[in-house]
């Protein structure tokens, strides 16, 4: 502690709080702990059963290692992750097909009531139930396989990528939107350059971004046997095959990686009209101090 | 040449019901030259010339124009008057991610379908004119460049030129020069005063600032309270009127 000055000319009563309590906040705050404490009681979560489940984990990763995927597994594991691959094309680009139709009815500032509600209705009936288990009502539906999965997928696509797209065009700015109103063009083509001009990069960032989604989600509808790698690694884990099981997981990591770099190089392209070598010479060569000065001059610019 | 002049009859624009923004105005631009609306903020300028094309909705009264009344015109009639109808605004309203090719091009939306639009089936004839109204307004290099890379005086010599690509009978502009600098602000009216003139285009300019209004315009119409409340050629223009229209005297000395 270090000694306090001489008292300043006018102190000032501390009536006026900087930062006053936030009473709803704090009581908030402490209700949460509280719930918390108690549901680990409740869960039987105690040390002792922790323990015992370290000990198992380290007989399952023992047998995890080396992985293996010699022989037939070989040609199953490509089977599966090729189907999961496919399954994630195919659902990505009908999902985000169909969003932009089912996303450009959701937004309150472009459509009327009667349009709006319906469209949003059918959002939040694909946003209501996890993949898997639509993925289960498809196959129940239409039978074991791909389509299922891709069925799954585009309801799951459909869900997110509209609802997000939908408030994209809510937040746009409608002075540009008025000035195409302004110029007598029709509504399709106020649409088509007041809006989505301004909504395009983001809409991409949505489409990649359940690219990635649907690319771990297929390597999972395949448990429930919709199709996929998923499938395979049911299967192995059910024969106890976990050096298998470890081959798969090494290759749905490789794979969901893949589509990452896949994805942030597809908006670099589309949305800073970057070309292939600088993309790679932006990633990966590039130091500090440019990068802060790039960043300057883009905010000088605008 | 067609007539262009507008009528204006019994104009009342109401956000809120009961609260009149513009409380009845009738007036008759003839169809050449420039016309500077002068007011203070929040006096209906904007609602005035937003009315003429629609981006607002009158609530009572008549615009003619050409044998319509803009006021109560819809569907394709609403865009076929529009399309000769060109604007400037404030903030120039460019779409910030499209061309500058891109932008003056919007102004030949209304004379083609979506499809066409789409596609950016732009006939040759508007491309080629697309080029000179951009060599016109000084921008010649830049057309493909995107509008937000551009200056705030670029950008609104592109709304010129926009409005301009429209063949437009008539052109609006909603205080084209209050987010420039001075000096952009003169050479924008030069601009469009120079352009306006030679196609014949008459002008209802809304603008701040009155020196300026004075130096282009041959008519100016005072507005204070949604009403107008002065018309007349610039030079008699007086401080007793300036005073009506802004209200106070401490600002003009």
């Amino acid at each position: 502690m270090h000694q306090s000055p001489a008292p300043s000319p006018q102190p000032r009563a501390p009536t006026h709080r900087a930062f006053p309590t936030h009473w709803p906040a704090r009581i908030g705050w402490i209700l949460l702990a509280i719930y918390v404490v108690w549901a680990v009681g409740q869960l039987d979560v105690t040390w002792a059963r922790f323990a015992a489940g370290i000990d198992n984990a380290a007989k399952f990763l023992g047998r995890m290692f080396p992985p293996d995927a010699g022989g037939d597994k070989w040609e199953s594991l490509l089977i599966g992750m090729k189907e999961s691959l496919q399954i994630t094309f195919i659902a990505t680009l009908l999902g985000i097909a169909l969003s932009l139709p089912i996303g450009l009815m959701a937004a309150r500032n472009l459509m009327p009531a009667w349009v709006v509600w319906p469209a949003r209705g059918l959002i939040a009936v694909s946003r209501s139930f996890h993949e898997v288990v639509v993925a289960i009502i498809f196959v129940k539906a239409v039978g074991f396989g791909a389509i299922a999965g891709i069925g799954a997928l585009v309801i799951g696509s459909i869900g997110f990528v509209s609802k997000l797209f939908a408030e994209a065009i809510e937040e746009i700015n409608p002075k540009q939107v008025e000035a195409i109103r302004a110029t007598g063009a029709s509504f399709m083509s106020v649409v088509l350059f007041g809006v989505l001009p301004q909504v395009f990069s983001r809409f991409l960032g949505f489409a990649t971004y359940q690219f990635d989604s649907n690319l771990r989600h297929s390597t999972m509808i395949g448990i429930v046997g919709a199709g996929g790698i998923g499938g395979t690694l049911f299967a192995a884990f059910q024969r106890f095959d976990y050096d298998f099981v470890c081959a798969i997981l090494i290759a749905i990591i490789a794979l969901i990686m893949l589509g990452e770099v896949l994805s942030s190089f597809v908006r670099a392209l589309f949305t800073e009209n970057l070309s292939v070598i600088e993309w790679f010479r932006r990633r990966f060569g590039q130091t500090e101090p440019e990068r802060r000065d790039r960043a300057l001059g883009a905010m000088e610019g605008s | 040449m067609t007539d262009r002049t507008i009528e204006i009859k019994g104009l009342v624009k109401e956000y809120k019901k009961g609260v009149p923004v513009l409380k009845g105005i009738d007036l008759s631009i003839e169809g050449e030259g420039i016309t500077a609306i002068i007011g203070p903020s929040g006096t209906g300028k904007s609602t005035l010339i937003r009315c003429i094309n629609r981006l607002v909705e009158p609530t009572a009264g008549e615009i003619r124009f050409q044998g319509l009344d803009l006021a109560t015109l819809k569907g394709a009639d609403l865009r076929n008057a529009r399309r000769k109808i060109g604007m400037v605004f404030q903030e120039y309203n460019l779409v910030e991610r499209l061309t500058v090719m891109e932008n003056v091009l919007t102004g030949r939306l209304g004379y083609m379908n979506a499809f066409q639009a789409w596609l950016r089936r732009f006939s040759a004839a508007d491309i080629a004119e697309a080029f000179q109204l951009l060599d016109a307004v000084g921008l010649g290099a830049f057309a493909h460049q995107r509008a937000d890379s551009l200056s705030g005086g670029q950008r609104q010599r592109v709304g010129i030129a926009r409005a301009l690509m429209q063949h437009p009978d008539i052109l609006l502009a909603d205080e084209p020069t209050s987010s420039l600098d001075p000096k952009t602000s003169v050479e924008i009216m030069e601009l469009m005063a120079e352009l306006a003139g030679k196609r014949n285009i008459p002008v209802i300019v809304n603008i701040h600032n009155v020196e300026l209004a004075k130096r282009f315009c041959h008519r100016m119409i005072g507005m204070t309270g949604g009403k107008v409340v002065f018309d007349g050629p610039p030079a008699s223009l007086s401080e007793t009127h300036l005073k009506e229209i802004y209200g106070g005297e401490d600002w003009l000395h």
